[in-house]
């Protein structure tokens, strides 16, 4: 009995020493302890996922896009001033479309937005000092200049969505309604940018900044 | 008669016994122990095709983790980034690095990066992104501190347990909504906050499904 108790005990070590303990890192695919062809279960669908991979179609992707010619319902992007920032005419549209409502949340939303997509490379104020202009990015051009200052609000909301230059396309990221969110945001760091004294007018804000 | 048995034999059956009941103690704890994803999924830090460090992008870059899991907080799928997103920068900076090629051949041939998924749910169980970061649950409770890593590791088992123990009582789990892509802060109990988090609880509404239903559709 006393060898049984040894081999027990060897077994033991054996097994301790080869599977090691929990919490190792490993770069091998994790082991499957209950695999699909000994227990059947539901754990690998045939279905498509978000971004997955398919058989089925000539492209490989699970993902598709709507079929040419066709709008899903509740898709259908017929207000041009919303969805492509022009105006009847065609030219870039000033001013905001109608669906959207400029207050504070609007644009606290906007400054969310901006923070994450356009800080990167614009800054956090705008004047294109962004961090990645530390790792070699080109001139971001500053939002600060006559140009962008009297740019329409839908050149910029087309620049977000096309990008333009080096700046790739934002479409993907940002619905439709945050890029509006977004330009606001952009029109208030301008608007910060040419403050002057006069307009701060509560009290004690004037007696901190040492103003009369 | 001779003795067919020695006088020892008389003690084997109470023995084995014993033994078998060793053995079934032992085979319990390695199952307990080798047998669940603590073991088997902790740990799990494969090769990627690129050597992205998310230490290096969130840490010194100081992006968020929207810039390129931009889905997150909008859809229950977290998106892995389309190249392009990796292009944005990559386009300018460091163009014809090595480390880059899968990507910009990716960008180019519009194939996907064919990047190692870490982080798995079975299809029998449906989680939702949108729904735990907008409800103050912070990325780190599930993927571990990723802003540190270099190379993406799995950290939490992400069992069935793992889940329920946070449903039945999320409150010392949850962060200020602003916290919630800060993955150095601290949760608000740890801060001793734990009135606010009851707070958020009571105004969101929280309460966080434990039937089968909840996540099993």
């Amino acid at each position: 009995m006393r060898n049984v108790y040894l081999i027990t005990a060897f077994v033991c070590v054996a097994v301790v020493s080869l599977l090691g303990l929990r919490g190792t890192r490993f770069t091998a695919p994790p082991l499957d302890v209950f695999p699909e062809w000994a227990f059947p279960s539901m754990e690998f669908q045939p279905r498509p996922k978000p971004q997955g991979a398919s058989r089925f179609f000539a492209d490989g992707q699970a993902d598709r896009r709507p079929v040419q010619h066709t709008v899903a319902r509740g898709m259908l992007r017929d207000d041009d001033h919303l969805f492509l920032g022009r105006d009847s005419a065609g030219e870039f549209a000033r001013g905001f479309p109608a669906a959207i409502t400029v207050d504070p949340e609007f644009l606290q939303h906007g400054r969310e937005r901006y923070a994450i997509y356009c800080a990167p490379c614009h800054s956090e104020v705008g004047d294109g000092n962004g961090i990645t202009k530390r790792y070699g990015m080109g001139a971001t051009p500053s939002y600060h200049d006559e140009r962008l200052r009297t740019m329409p609000e839908g050149e910029i909301y087309n620049t977000i969505t096309n990008g333009k230059n080096t700046m790739m396309p934002y479409a993907d990221k940002l619905a439709p309604a945050e890029r509006w969110a977004v330009v606001a945001y952009v029109r208030a760091l301008q608007r910060a940018q040419m403050g002057k004294p006069a307009d701060v007018t509560d009290a004690a804000a004037r007696q901190t900044l040492g103003l009369p | 008669m001779s003795k067919l048995f020695p006088k020892s034999a008389n003690k084997l059956p109470l023995q084995i016994v014993i033994y078998v009941g060793v053995l079934a103690g032992i085979a319990t704890a390695g199952v307990t122990y080798y047998m669940t994803p603590k073991y088997t999924r902790v740990g799990y830090a494969p090769v990627q095709p690129v050597p992205f460090s998310h230490a290096q992008h969130v840490q010194e870059v100081g992006l968020d983790c929207r810039y390129c899991h931009s889905n997150v907080d909008k859809s229950g799928h977290s998106n892995v980034p389309a190249a392009q997103t990796c292009m944005n920068c990559h386009g300018t900076i460091k163009p014809n690095s090595p480390a880059l090629a899968v990507v910009r051949e990716s960008f180019e041939k519009n194939t996907p990066v064919p990047w190692v998924w870490i982080h798995k749910t079975p299809d029998f169980a449906f989680f939702n992104h949108a729904i735990h970061v907008n409800r103050g649950i912070s990325c780190v409770e599930c993927h571990g501190p990723v802003n540190q890593m270099e190379t993406v590791t799995h950290m939490q088992p992400l069992s069935m347990a793992f889940c329920l123990d946070c449903h039945r009582d999320p409150a010392p789990r949850l962060r200020a909504p602003g916290d919630v892509y800060n993955l150095d802060s601290r949760t608000l109990a740890d801060q001793g906050r734990a009135d606010e988090a009851q707070n958020y609880i009571h105004d969101w509404k929280l309460m966080p499904p434990q039937s089968c239903s909840g996540c099993h559709r």
